[in-house]
């Protein structure tokens, strides 16, 4: 990459964070809940991405811990206690649960461990809905609190919005330092070549383990904000449908790339609003998209992107090959 | 000379198919021994039972004196065995350098301080080192999978080599790779085995290549061991000849 690339991805950078800054200021209370929605599944699908994307293993199951964060959000909240003590105790659940839903991946991969994540997910559902005493069933958790902020309060919809883009920045920040860290490279060695990774040494229980584990924290963490964001949770959000929506958005946004949720989470979370002129229509357009865009590039939207890029690369450097050859050919 | 690896009575059968039948030698320190013999002799096989990539039904593998039957492969390669594979195995996706810091990464430290110490993992001056020892300077930042195919064998040879092995297993390092960039690679291994004192176990079927880089060779058939001796000993031996030199 050059300097000047470099400038003006930085610049490009703060442009978009200053539009998510500014720009919702003006917007309605719906359209903020959209954005504030926005931002929790862009962490929920960054999570799977991670175990996805990164390290190849599927996961039908991301639902499933959003759904385990948020009511851990909300029976401790509705409690009495902080939102941070609520977090806390849905990171170490979903990290602890996600890496005990690792351990068929051990032994199944592909489609084979996306029907074990399936039963979980499942299961997960049915301990939303029957056990009343700590779920209230069917009945859901209503007047979930909205978290105070170093003294600030969020209960207005601006306020809980910027409290959610803040949660995304540091799981972007944290997430970024992760996939460049060795971590991040042994995952994508799993992805790519388990039998060689093992013989190199790289411990691909542990990581596989690992990969399954951080990423159900995320989700965990998504769940926490979506509690007190929805002030009211029941099962039904947190079904099957939920984290076949999360793969989706991963997928379509592109696999294995950073921003590939962010956009995934757009598209997911954005453009059914944006198709409502359609009316009835919506549902089916949208579906229609999704297969197109998936033709067209079966790795996403940032596939299309990476595609784009290295033939450029590819371009420069043959031209660059060219002129030193003729130079050559030239001198004296 | 004390023996690098030592290996006793290995059996592996898969159903009622005696791949590897009760295979025994040591292998000693700074040496390059040959294995050679006819496709489907067992060799890979014997190769996975030692590295743990396939369970022995029979047998003892010993490095440096310690039994490692029934390690890990990831385990025994942070002992010092490595290896290279028959088949390009590099990740694709990743570029030169990255394929070999990931190479080098899990030689260091533990999960904890792998997380929170630098990206490359103090790596990346090994990396462009051993880049530089295979001549794949112009290439260390393209993606591995944009690789020529003699490119990832050689590749896939400075990969074994990044932990700083003490003894090297190799799957037909030569397998595809062109005249110019076979002279290349045996000098490289040549070199390392002279500098590091690193030992190498070398599978290959160019007879060129394994009578000029050897120091000893065996030679299998049918899951067994047929003959053992230096490149002109087995040359000479008759049950070679008929088994798979010919005459």
């Amino acid at each position: 990459m050059t300097a000047a690339g470099k400038y003006w991805r930085i610049a490009l950078g703060v442009a978009v964070i200053a539009a998510l800054i500014i720009v919702p200021m003006n917007f309605n209370r719906y359209g903020l809940y959209i954005l504030s929605q926005w931002t929790v599944m862009t962490i929920a699908a960054m999570g799977l991405n991670l175990t996805l994307g990164y390290a190849g293993q599927v996961s039908l199951a991301q639902g499933a811990f959003v759904g385990i964060g948020a009511y851990a959000a909300a029976i401790m909240t509705t409690q009495g206690m902080p939102l941070i003590v609520a977090l806390g105790v849905a990171i170490v659940l979903c990290f602890a649960i996600g890496w005990i839903l690792g351990y068929p991946a051990l032994r199944v991969q592909h489609h084979y461990l996306a029907f074990v994540t399936l039963a979980f997910s499942t299961l997960a559902f049915l301990v939303f809905r029957n056990e009343d005493w700590l779920t209230k069933g069917i009945y859901g958790i209503s007047n979930i609190p909205r978290p105070n902020v170093l003294g600030f309060a969020t209960n207005r919809p601006l306020p809980f919005y910027y409290f959610c883009l803040g949660s995304l920045g540091i799981v972007s920040l944290a997430m970024w330092w992760l996939i460049r860290s060795p971590w991040g490279r042994a995952f994508v060695a799993l992805r790519e070549n388990p039998v060689r990774a093992l013989s190199l040494g790289i411990d691909t229980r542990r990581y596989t383990l690992m990969a399954f584990a951080i990423g159900s924290a995320l989700g965990g963490v998504a769940g926490t904000l979506y509690a007190p964001l929805t002030q009211y949770i029941d099962p039904v959000p947190f079904n099957l449908s939920l984290s076949l929506d999360l793969l989706m958005m991963v997928i379509v946004g592109g696999s294995g790339f950073f921003f590939g949720p962010f956009l995934g989470a757009m598209i997911a979370v954005l453009l059914p609003e944006w198709l409502r002129f359609t009316q009835g229509y919506y549902l089916m357009l949208y579906a229609v998209a999704v297969m197109l865009l998936l033709i067209y590039s079966p790795t996403g939207i940032l596939g299309i992107l990476d595609r784009y890029l290295t033939e450029r690369r590819t371009k420069a450097a043959s031209a660059l090959r060219a002129v030193a050859k003729s130079r050559l050919e030239t001198a004296p | 000379m004390t023996a690098v690896l030592e290996v006793s009575d290995i059996r592996k059968s898969f159903g009622g198919i005696k791949a590897v039948d009760g295979v025994s030698f040591d292998v000693h320190e700074g040496e390059i021994l040959g294995l050679i013999g006819p496709n489907g002799c067992g060799k890979s096989t014997l190769f996975n039972c030692i590295l743990g990539q396939l369970t022995p039904t029979d047998g003892e593998v010993k490095v440096d004196g310690k039994t490692v039957t029934g390690l890990r492969p990831s385990e025994l390669n942070r002992l010092g065995v490595s290896r290279t594979f028959q088949l390009l195995q590099v990740f694709p996706k990743l570029s030169v350098r990255e394929n070999l810091i990931l190479a080098g990464q899990e030689h260091q430290g533990n999960m904890v301080s792998r997380l929170f110490g630098p990206s490359d993992a103090g790596l990346s001056a090994a990396a462009d080192q051993m880049i530089g020892f295979f001549k794949l300077d112009h290439l260390a930042t393209e993606a591995a999978g944009g690789l020529s195919y003699g490119q990832q064998k050689l590749l896939d040879a400075a990969m074994a080599f990044m932990g700083g092995p003490r003894l090297v297993l190799l799957d037909e390092p030569a397998g595809g790779v062109n005249l110019t960039m076979l002279g290349d690679l045996k000098e490289r291994l040549a070199a390392i085995n002279r500098e590091k004192r690193a030992t190498f176990v070398v599978i290959e079927h160019n007879m060129e290549f394994v009578m000029s880089l050897c120091t000893r060779v065996m030679v299998m058939a049918e899951g067994r061991l047929l003959a053992m001796g230096t490149p002109s000993e087995v040359r000479a031996n008759p049950a070679v000849i008929e088994a798979y030199l010919g005459h």
